[in-house]
Order: structure tokens, then C-alpha cells, then sequence
């Protein structure tokens, strides 16, 4: 290659919130010298096609629509004059932190980062993902893709709707839909339990008399060309749907919101250790993977349920990343600390912690994995509970959180192992 | 009037156009889809068989030996997929073992070079996954893996620059005689042409029972191999896939199949050309000829199946499932030659698997067959070119070469499909390449995008841009595979303005 390698302290991944929020930490950290690559043609990721309000009641104390928040960061990121390039789609990253991207403008180009965030959102989860007997006809949408398609393209789907699942986007999409002028014959759960914010299902949901049936799924796809007709059956407890429940529902279009996958294929051929169950890296407490210097936040680390949570967990890596470049890491043993979720927890974000890294106060994030009544969340050092709080709800479409304490971890020097769990009493 | 009129444009038609377009006639190709490949050929195994599995001495045995051979010739020149990766008939229990001696001696006996039983430890190192049970298998380091979308793709755009024409959307609904020729309802029109190819996949049938009707009796001799005149029945056979992600890919990176036991077949596990692993297919005859639908038992049948040779296959990394037909005959042997009492009407019927190995070679018998009833001579040197430009596929492109490229056309720069890495030239390439890509799966077919891990999700909308940007369609107009299959409906709103009109269709909701 004749192109000279650029050189930059810190290359983020991704423009969309978590790599904005990152960038814009990461400057106001003293690091000046970070650039943003974003393979869409604007900043804001997948908050543009987010019409609707709901954004930002955390960070600003009020109700902004998607592009409205994103607009916040981005109009941050203009005043830092943070660089940034569009259209710019990231195609490696080496261990040793060599970014390589390509663009319509400059062709392939390589970037030596002395610091990588990681930012690259997440997928959805397709219906071939789910493996749906019955015909591949047009009309089958992941709810994302029919979102951009109506809230951008102002192009309608369809007009008779059957969604499965009830992620976010499609309980979001169930009432976009309804406005737009489709009919939403129903939203079907496989589980008992809905994978979405309790808040979402009862204003995009019972707002519109748009049925939620839990413990339904899709048995069949009609239709050889365009979607004809879907059948839903009632599943049992195994998942296993019951003979004799099915329903049958003629409609032009079939609408997926049935997980949302980090988007890690560029972490894994990195080298990146990859958690099996959030399929995000697995990071340590200055959000830093397995390899020093990359850092990872935001949707590709584990999905988020609100923007807010993304923004704050991309603003401490992205100090984090700028702290590892103008102070460095020591290099040391171990990854700290490990952090194990049990009994109902799912998984934590970090997996380890260093103490003497840590900030006075660090938030570690959670997902459960069963909808649960009247449980504690407790937090132990070793042996010893040193956190014990009754959650009246918690459910798995909500992310759930515990902060720890710096000193209550230095106060006990050997310190072999932080626990998070639920417990019934 | 045409010389020849080929009806169907899946794997075997194309090879058929492709090498009667070395003969000085005209060649018309007609298609009752919107593309090639559109049916067996699109949803098969992929496989290029190495040939022991057919009976020794019968028309499939003898395709199948020199469609492989003549497989990886052809990738040379028309520039589609194909990967020599071998194939292995592995043997799970001491009691079938003899099965593989004969497997061996069958394969020999169709002249399959360089087969070789190996024992378990050669075998646990050529496949590290292998299951447990495995005891020995038969190696056949010719067979290999293809491209079936990219080699009928391959097949129609050399046949199209060396003058065939193709019809697409265009059904044969009816054969009569018209003097010394025949002509065909097809589509709104008529085509008529001295020679008619039968390659009509699960509907060959349908069209030997056409040309049933319209034979009488003839003076003039079939040419040989004939076809009697007896009835044709062609029973679908559907097969179910799982397809999954690259990141499987590498799970087996040979062909393996099971030698059948008393439980009966098992299914194959495969690395694909385009990085996946697949995993099937099952086998149930069934009724409809469009019943390309994927079933909860088959699917189940194939994820239990899937463990008989493999350890541990990844199946929650699936990324779709699919179903295709096979065109079972009875007597499962290839159905090709002229008609007898019907000079001109060719049939190349029941081309089930190793059909997709075997096109080559029946492109070249068939073709072989026509121009000798047609009498037609071979084009003089240099007016028949061979080769095919290929589609870039940036997933094997260095970044030199990618840089390269991008300076020469920026659109290589702009990534639409990022699973599949594919750019915004490619799919213009394709989408004004004869014949022409005009709908989301002809541009799958030929480029990969909406194949990866997140089938289409991301780059729909991308690439639904391009087709309105490139061919001027309106965004209706825009199809998954033609007419019917509309991605999207209208406008939002459109149906909400108030209007006193009644509208047609709609209803008050």
C-alpha cells in the first residue's frame, strides 16, 4: 500500500450515540485528537429513524424524539470540531489497534489509534434467525427495517400487520403503523413475558386496543410471493407450540422485533473475547475488552433499553479510552476483580474490576433473566452482602443497575470475587 | 423464428443456451420467472458431486463424472464460485462399512479419480468435529462445492453476449405444430422456433405432456438417445436447509455426508462458497409444485440429523432455512433426447441432484443433440467468446486491490450490504448486466447482498434506492422476485385522506 497509515490517539467506531457520547468524552477528557468514523451518511445511528419522543428523560429532564437527542450530541461534537468521517464504513481492526476503513471518497484507508472505542450498535435478529416454518415472501420485516422504511422513506410496508415479538421497536412500530394507516391485527410473544419497557406496551400497545398475546408464536407463513396469511399457536412451557390453538390471520405483512444482536463481527476478528450471553466483548471496569486500548460501549456491548444508559456508559469509555492514552494502563496480571451474575442475574457489564481503577462510584448493569416480583438485588464482596434492595418488578426488557462503592471494595484487600444476585428475602 | 427456444432458465437451460450459442443458430430462452435460477437450481445442496453415488452405466453417472470435471474448467472462463474442497461418505457404525467398499468400487467403475477409504484417525484429522461414532469414510477429493446462483448467472450472461435472448415472465402454456416447426404460447405471445428444449425443472412434466399433444406421427428418425413417447411424471421432492452464519463456517471444511444405515440417510453439513455452513436436506415427495415452504418436522428432522456425523454443529447461528424441489422421476435417471415422432422436441427432464454438477455435461449433449437436428455447423473461431467478466466479491479482495478499485470507481467505496460486503458499484454492475437484475433476490443471486447474517435488514431500503435510481421504477415497483412480491404497498397515509370517496379495497378501520 503507497498510502501513508494516519495516525490518531483515539479512532471511535461508530457514529451514533454511543460513539458520539464517547468522542465527546473522550475531548472533553483532554484528548483532542479523536476521530469518529460512521459508515451512514449523517451522525445519529439508528436514533434518526426514532420518530417518536421519549428520549432523553434522564440526561435532559425532558422528551426528545430520536433525532432530536441525537441532534444534542451531535451539535457537541460540532463545537468540539471533533473530527469525523461519513460514509466510512470500518472493514478490520487488528490487535494492535489498526483501523482500517473504506469510503466512496478516499478509497481504503488505515489508521494506527492509540485508543479504539468500539460503537458499532447492534442488528436485528432476522426470521431466518428463528428458523419460522412456512414460505419466504415479500412482507416479512424486521420492525427496523420497516421503521426506516416509513419514518424515512415515508414508504408504508404494508397495510394488514401481524407482528412477532415485542421488542421495542416492534411495540414502537405497532402504533407507527396504526398511524400511518395500517390495521395491527396483533403482537405475539413467545415468551410470558414481554422483551419490551412496560411503558412502551401500554402507550403503543393498549393506547391503539392492539393485542399483546404472550406465549404465542408464529407456526406458519402463507403466501409464495407477497405474505398472505400467518397462523399463531400458543406455545407451552417449553416453547413448544400446542396443537389446536392455532389461529390464523390473513395479512399482507409480518413484522419481527424478536432480539437485537451486537454487532461484533469486527471485535471477534480482532480478537476480541466475546461473552457468550450478551454476545457483546467482555470488559472490565474502564469498559475496556481484552485487548489494551480497546475500549467497547453502547449497543455493541450489550443491548440497551434506553439511549440515556447508552450515553453514559459511552462517556466513561470514551474517558477511559483517553486516560489509556495519555496516562496508560499499567500493565498488570490479571483483569481485575471478577464479577459474577447468578441466580437470576443474567450477565454484568463490567465482568471484572480493578479496583484501583475505578472511579469512586461505578455502575454496574444487569439483565435478568425471568420477569420477577419482590426480589432483593444484592451485591456481594466474597462472602459478605454489603447491598440488599427490594425491586417490587423487574423484568427482562429492563436493564437494572447496582453501584458500587470504591472504598468498599478497597477496604478489603483480598477481595476474590463480587457477586450479584436475586434473592427472595 | 427462431432456431432453438429452451424452456426454463435454471442451471441446466443456461448451460444448454450457453453452448448451443457456439453453433451458428438462434437461440431464444424462455422463463416463466423474472430470472434465472429461479427454481431447483436456486435452493439446492450446492454440491459438485464427485459421481460414485449414481449407477454405474446410467446417463446420471456418466453427466455427473464430466459435469465435475468440466465444473471447474468452466469457473475459469465464466468467472462464477466453485471450491475444489473434496467430499467425505463418512461411516458411523462397523456394520455399514462394506457400504463404503461399494460406495468405492461404484465411483471407480464411473471413472471418479483418486478415491480412497481412510480410517478414523485421518479422517478426525481432515475434520476435527467429526462425531464420535465415525469410523472410517470414503474421500473424493474432486468433489467440491459452487456457486449455483453465480454459475447459471455465469451461463446466461455468456450465452447472452454471444447472442441467445432471454424472455422472462414468460410461461409456456401450450406446444402445436407449424410446418417444420413448432410453435409455443408463451407469455401474451407466441414463440416460434425448428427446435424446442424441454428443461422445465418440477414442471418438465407439464411441458413433455405439451409436447405429448403436439407430436404425430413422423417419418424422420429421433436422434439418439430418444425419448419414447410415454408419459413423463415428474414428483417434486422437497428438501429442507438450514443456512448458517460465517462465523460457522468453518465448523467442517469438507462435504460430509453420511453413508445410509438401516435409520435411513442422514443429511449432509457443508462449507459454502460464500463462507456459510449448510445443513440437509431432508426428502419428502410432495404434491404442489411451489411448495417451497420450510416445515416444522422437516426442519426438525434436519437439525436432528445434523449430529449423526458432525459433533456440535453451531444450528443457533442459523441465519434462514430454506426448502427447494427436487425433480424426482421414478426410474431416477436423467430424461434426455429428442421425442420420438416429434423431430425437434427435446426434452432434458428429471434433472435431480447431481443435476447441478452434471449442467455442464448436459449443456454439451443437449446442445450436441439440437445443433444435429438443426444441422447447424459451429462458429467459425473467435466468434464465440467463452469467457465471462465476474462480479467483484470484496470478501476475497485485498485492500490493495479494494483501494485499487475504489480509485477507479468510488462506488466500490460505498459499502450497502455490510454483512456480505458488497458496494454500491456491484450492484449497479449487475443491475445493467444482460439479463438484468431488477429485483432484491436477482441482486442476491448475483452479488450476495441480503445473503448474510442479517438477510437484508440493513440494506433493503439501500439497495431499493439504487433499483429506483438505476432503472427509473417507482418504489411499488420494487420486488423481492417480480410481479406479486412488491416490497412495499404505498405511501404512509394514503389511505387516511379524507375523502368522501370510497376507497377500493380499503375498508373504515
Amino acid at each position: 500500500m503507497t498510502k501513508q497509515i494516519e495516525r490518531h490517539a483515539i479512532v471511535v467506531v461508530g457514529g451514533g450515540p454511543a460513539g458520539l457520547a464517547a468522542a465527546i468524552a473522550a475531548y472533553e477528557a483532554g484528548e483532542h485528537d479523536v476521530i469518529i468514523l460512521e459508515r451512514d451518511t449523517k451522525l445519529g445511528g439508528i436514533l434518526n429513524q426514532c420518530i417518536h419522543n421519549g428520549f432523553g428523560l434522564h440526561t435532559f429532564k425532558e422528551e426528545l424524539t430520536g433525532p432530536e437527542y441525537a441532534a444534542r450530541y451531535e451539535q457537541r461534537a460540532n463545537e468540539l470540531c471533533i473530527e469525523r468521517r461519513l460514509g466510512t464504513m470500518v472493514v478490520d481492526i487488528s490487535a494492535d489497534r489498526v483501523v482500517t476503513a473504506v469510503s466512496a471518497e478516499a478509497g481504503i484507508t488505515r489508521m494506527q489509534a492509540g485508543a479504539v472505542v468500539l460503537a458499532m450498535g447492534c442488528r436485528e435478529r432476522p426470521r431466518g434467525g428463528l428458523a419460522t416454518p412456512g414460505y419466504r415472501p415479500a412482507g416479512i420485516f424486521s420492525a427496523g427495517t420497516a421503521q426506516r422504511l416509513v419514518n424515512i422513506e415515508g414508504q408504508l410496508p404494508g397495510r394488514e400487520v401481524v407482528i412477532l415479538g415485542s421488542g421495542d421497536i416492534g411495540l414502537i412500530m405497532a402504533r407507527r403503523m396504526t398511524l400511518e394507516g395500517a390495521h395491527v391485527a396483533c403482537v405475539a410473544e413467545i415468551m410470558p413475558y414481554s422483551g419490551g419497557l412496560k411503558r412502551n406496551i401500554v402507550q403503543c400497545l393498549d393506547d391503539f386496543g392492539i393485542p399483546l398475546l404472550l406465549s404465542h408464536t408464529v407456526v406458519d407463513i402463507e403466501g409464495r410471493d407477497r405474505v398472505e396469511a400467518v397462523t399463531i399457536a400458543e406455545v407451552d412451557d417449553h416453547l413448544r407450540p400446542i396443537p389446536g390453538t392455532e389461529v390464523r390471520y390473513p395479512c399482507d405483512t409480518l413484522m419481527l422485533s424478536v432480539g437485537l444482536l451486537p454487532e461484533n463481527e469486527l471485535s471477534r476478528e480482532a480478537g476480541v473475547e466475546i461473552s457468550p450471553v450478551t454476545r457483546g466483548p467482555v470488559v472490565d471496569e474502564s469498559l475496556q475488552t481484552s485487548i489494551p486500548g480497546v475500549f467497547a460501549c453502547g449497543n455493541v456491548l450489550h443491548v440497551h433499553d434506553l439511549v440515556d444508559y447508552v450515553s453514559e456508559e459511552a462517556s466513561a469509555a470514551g474517558a477511559q479510552a483517553a486516560r489509556f492514552v495519555t496516562e496508560g494502563f499499567e500493565a498488570k496480571g490479571s483483569r481485575g476483580i471478577p464479577v459474577t451474575a447468578t441466580d437470576g442475574v443474567r450477565y454484568t457489564v463490567p465482568s471484572f474490576i480493578d479496583p484501583s481503577r475505578m472511579d469512586k462510584l461505578l455502575t454496574v448493569r444487569f439483565r435478568v433473566a425471568n420477569e420477577y416480583r419482590d426480589r432483593y438485588v444484592s451485591v456481594y464482596l466474597d462472602d459478605e452482602r454489603i447491598q440488599h434492595r427490594k425491586k417490587r418488578v423487574m423484568a427482562p426488557g429492563e436493564m437494572e443497575q447496582v453501584v458500587l462503592k470504591r472504598s468498599d471494595l478497597e477496604a478489603r484487600p483480598n477481595l476474590a470475587n463480587i457477586t450479584i444476585k436475586l434473592e427472595e428475602e | 423464428m427462431y432456431d432453438v427456444a429452451i424452456i426454463g432458465a435454471g442451471v441446466s437451460g443456461c448451460s444448454i443456451a450457453r453452448e448451443l450459442a457456439r453453433y451458428d443458430c438462434s437461440v431464444c430462452v424462455l422463463e416463466r420467472e423474472e430470472d434465472v435460477c429461479c427454481g431447483t437450481s436456486k435452493a439446492n445442496s450446492a454440491i459438485v458431486h464427485a459421481g460414485f453415488d449414481a449407477q454405474p452405466g446410467s446417463l446420471m453417472a456418466k453427466l455427473n463424472v464430466e459435469g465435475n470435471r468440466l465444473m471447474y474448467e468452466w469457473a475459469k472462463e465464466l468467472n462464477f464460485a466453485v471450491l475444489p474442497v473434496g467430499s467425505l461418505v463418512v461411516c458411523v457404525s462397523e456394520e455399514t462399512r462394506p457400504g463404503l467398499q461399494e460406495l468405492l468400487e461404484r465411483g471407480q467403475a464411473n471413472g471418479v479419480p483418486d478415491l480412497r477409504i481412510i480410517e478414523r484417525d485421518e479422517l478426525l484429522q481432515m475434520e476435527p468435529n467429526i462425531s464420535d461414532e465415525a469410523v472410517a469414510a470414503l474421500w473424493a477429493p474432486t468433489g467440491g462445492i459452487v456457486d449455483p446462483f453465480g454459475l447459471t448467472v455465469a451461463l446466461a450472461e455468456n450465452a447472452a453476449a454471444n447472442g441467445v435472448e432471454f424472455r422472462f415472465n414468460t410461461k409456456v402454456t401450450g406446444v402445436r405444430k407449424a410446418g417444420d416447426a413448432w410453435e409455443l404460447a408463451a407469455g401474451d405471445g407466441t414463440v416460434t422456433a425448428k427446435c424446442v428444449v424441454n428443461a422445465a425443472g418440477v414442471y418438465a412434466d407439464d411441458i413433455h405432456a405439451l409436447f405429448l399433444a403436439a407430436s404425430g406421427k413422423s417419418d424422420v428418425p429421433p436422434i439418439e438417445p430418444s425419448v419414447a413417447p410415454n408419459e413423463l411424471t415428474i414428483v417434486p421432492r422437497k428438501g429442507e436447509y438450514y443456512l448458517l452464519d460465517t462465523t460457522a463456517g468453518q465448523h467442517v471444511t469438507h462435504t460430509i455426508f453420511m453413508l445410509p444405515t438401516a435409520m435411513g440417510k442422514g443429511v449432509l453439513v457443508s462449507p459454502t462458497v460464500h463462507g456459510n455452513l449448510i445443513v440437509g436436506p431432508t426428502a419428502t415427495d410432495v404434491e404442489s409444485k411451489e411448495a417451497t415452504q420450510t416445515t416444522a418436522e422437516g426442519l426438525a428432522e434436519v437439525a436432528s440429523k445434523s449430529s449423526l456425523t458432525v459433533k456440535n454443529v453451531p444450528l443457533r447461528e442459523v441465519i434462514t432455512t430454506f426448502a427447494g424441489l427436487r425433480a424426482h422421476q421414478a426410474a431416477h435417471d436423467f430424461v434426455i433426447g429428442e421425442l420420438e415422432g416429434a423431430p425437434g422436441l427435446f426434452d432434458c427432464a428429471a434433472i435431480e441432484s447431481p443435476g447441478l454438477t452434471s449442467a455442464p455435461a448436459i449443456g454439451v449433449m443437449v446442445s450436441g443433440l439440437v445443433a444435429e437436428r438443426l444441422g447447424a455447423q459451429r462458429k467459425p473461431e473467435g466468434a464465440f467468446d467463452p469467457t465471462r467478466p465476474g462480479v467483484v466479491n470484496l470478501v476475497i479482495t485485498s485492500f490493495d486491490e479494494w483501494d485499487e478499485l475504489c480509485q477507479k470507481d468510488p462506488a466500490y467505496g460505498n459499502i450497502i450490504c455490510r454483512c456480505c460486503r458488497v458496494s454500491e458499484a456491484q450492484i449497479v454492475d449487475v443491475i445493467h448486466r444482460v439479463p438484468q437484475a431488477r429485483s432484491l433476490d436477482a441482486i442476491k443471486r448475483r452479488t450476495g447482498a441480503t445473503m448474510g447474517r442479517c438477510q437484508g435488514g440493513f440494506c433493503t431500503p439501500k439497495i431499493m434506492e439504487i433499483l429506483e435510481r438505476e432503472l427509473g421504477m417507482s418504489p411499488d415497483e420494487i420486488t423481492k422476485r417480480g410481479p406479486g412480491s412488491e416490497i412495499v404497498v404505498g405511501r404512509n397515509k394514503d389511505r387516511l385522506n379524507i375523502s368522501t370517496q370510497p376507497v377500493e379495497g380499503g375498508d373504515a378501520r
